[in-house]
């Protein structure tokens, strides 16, 4: 194959990729932030303490985080057909991706939320404000840079679970590895997506990690879930991959 | 301005009950410094948090500025309307500042008028007056990783009267402060408890503190007021622990047949000569054991431990001489006044 071959097939590739991570990752900040919030809130001692609340959304979060991803893909098909009407391509890959990333991200949300200090919340309280006020005040901005390493995690984590989708027929550059490189001996082609998946990851970590860390510059706090981050570098798309694997 | 009745708090974990307050009865008037102080673990922390009711009180009712807030508190355990607005009226400060390390300073000033619904330029002004009652003007855009502990504690306490409140808790405010840091905002909660007419209650485990700001002062153990009153009444309250505490004096008799007397000074008996006086009226030799002279919440105050010869029997003559010269006598060893110094009292 040559590079003229190949090029417009990685370019559409890269860009089915990055709009079924991008969209995913949207819809898994919008549904997991929440979540996370709840599952914080609901718990003993929180501000909306309700405990069946609190089991039942727990329980729907471990559940949804311990299914393997290919599994959750084949069992959400009718679920997803009924969204968008098919289940091959980018826009029905985006449907298992968000609900798989939801319970992922909520978890994240939920360890860095719980960082915050709670003699933050009681100043809150102490000076009138609601439960509202406490959220977006003290919760969400307090949080902001563990929050912004969750979602890069996220991020990583689901360019893993594209390349699964990818399988399945939803395109992106898993797919290309799968069908030419694997299927069709591509080698050479094979490497060179493996090369993309590794600087993007690269160039993601690098970038919210450089977020993360100008907010906890200025504001000169740790920043949680930076210190152990299991994500890095070159490793990173392998590790995501593995861990989503073994799911 | 703030009466508590019969205020309890139970705690219950995993079976087993802890009473942190055991029928707290406390009066604080208004425009005083009241400081209620007590080892950790003397239900102090829980005091505090009931007069705002951030924490229920178990039984008992909470009442500030005339207003009961144990029965704005509803039942459930969060608050309503009614009590956040009444919690707006009560500014606390805390022992480890809690601010928001990513607002500015201006804007943590600011927070308080937010919840009240002000608009940015009320707020703004508000908050920049505010930060120069507590002098530190020129850091309204730092952030508090920025500021030193007795920054961030000025900072705090502006915050607390962003709602322009009638009532101010300091929860242990200088407890993470050094001696130096900690006079100064000492100094700065008796301003402004002079210049607004703010009335304070403040918790701490530091003698020191009640010493050099409070009015009055309560005693806490065991989740129990034990002693409560003003500074004067609490010093002229023969065996009271917490005068003893405020003013320890040390000393031992130097044989058995020696009376050692605590002798007490205020007010104007504090500018007589009565010592020598007594020394020369029974020809007797005097010996100092002990003693200091000390400003404690505005009130010049000695207190001299001297030794006597002869027991107490031989020396109920020149005791009576001290005791009408206006004196608080306390003779130690003798039945008649409970054991003035208490371990670790300072």
């Amino acid at each position: 194959m040559t590079w003229s071959e190949m090029q417009p097939l990685l370019s559409q590739a890269c860009w089915d990729t990055l709009y079924m991570v991008g969209w995913s990752t949207v819809i898994a900040v919008v549904g997991g932030l929440p979540l996370g919030l709840l599952l914080v809130l609901t718990d003993k001692g929180g501000l909306l303490q309700n405990v069946v609340a609190n089991k039942v959304i727990g329980q729907i979060v471990n559940i949804a985080r311990s299914m393997p991803f290919i599994i959750l893909m084949v069992a959400l098909m009718t679920f997803t057909r009924w969204i968008t009407g098919t289940t091959i391509g980018r826009e029905a890959a985006i449907v298992p991706l968000a609900i798989g990333a939801i319970p992922f991200f909520a978890r994240l949300v939920e360890m860095s939320v719980r960082e915050v200090d709670s003699g933050l919340v009681e100043a809150v309280q102490s000076m009138g404000g609601s439960t509202w006020k406490v959220v977006r005040s003290v919760l969400v901005p307090e949080a902001l840079p563990s929050l912004i390493s969750g979602t890069t995690t996220t991020v990583i984590a689901l360019i893993g679970y594209s390349a699964m989708a990818g399988t399945v027929g939803a395109g992106g550059l898993g797919d290309i590895a799968i069908r030419y490189g694997y299927q069709r001996f591509e080698t050479g082609l094979m490497w060179i997506t493996v090369a993309i998946l590794a600087v993007v990851i690269s160039v993601l970590q690098f970038a919210g990690d450089f977020a993360a860390r100008s907010l906890h510059r200025r504001t000169g706090r740790s920043a949680g879930l930076l210190l152990f981050r299991p994500l890095r570098g070159v490793f990173a798309g392998t590790a995501a991959a593995d861990a989503v694997r073994k799911g | 301005m703030i009466t508590t009745s019969g205020l309890s708090k139970v705690y219950r974990s995993r079976g087993r009950e802890v009473t942190a307050l055991d029928g707290v009865d406390l009066h604080v008037r208004e425009g005083e410094v009241f400081g209620v102080i007590g080892q950790s673990g003397a239900g102090k922390s829980s005091l505090i948090r009931c007069i705002n009711l951030l924490e229920r009180p178990t039984a008992g009712t909470v009442t500030v500025d005339g207003q009961d807030l144990t029965a704005l508190a509803g039942r459930g355990p969060r608050a309503g309307r009614e009590l956040r607005r009444a919690r707006s009226r009560i500014g606390m400060v805390f022992q480890h500042f809690n601010l928001l390390s990513s607002r500015t300073v201006q804007d943590n000033v600011e927070l308080p008028l937010e919840i009240l619904g002000k608009s940015g330029r009320q707020r703004s002004a508000k908050a920049l007056e505010l930060l120069d009652l507590v002098g530190l003007a020129d850091k309204a855009s730092a952030y508090p990783a920025q500021l030193s502990g007795g920054q961030k504690q000025r900072v705090g306490i502006a915050r607390a009267l962003a709602g322009d409140p009638k009532v101010l808790l300091s929860d242990e405010a200088t407890s993470a402060l050094d001696p130096e840091t900690t006079r100064s905002i000492l100094q700065l909660l008796r301003d402004l408890n002079r210049q607004l007419g703010l009335t304070v209650l403040l918790i701490t485990h530091e003698m020191d503190v009640v010493k050099s700001v409070c009015d009055s002062a309560a005693l806490m153990e065991k989740g129990r007021i034990v002693e409560s009153g003003t500074v004067s009444e609490l010093l002229a309250t023969p065996g009271s622990e917490l005068a003893a505490a405020l003013f320890p004096i040390g000393g031992e008799a130097t044989g058995d047949d020696r009376t050692v007397v605590d002798v007490t000074f205020h007010g104007d008996a504090a500018t007589q000569p009565v010592i020598s006086q007594l020394s020369r009226t029974y020809n007797i030799d005097i010996s100092i054991l002990g003693a200091a002279i000390d400003t404690v919440g505005g009130l010049q105050v000695g207190r001299m431990r001297i030794e006597l010869p002869g027991r107490y029997e031989d020396n109920v003559v020149p005791i009576g001489f001290l005791r009408e010269q206006g004196l608080q006598i306390d003779v130690l060893g003798s039945d008649a006044t409970p054991a003035l110094v208490k371990e670790g009292a300072k």
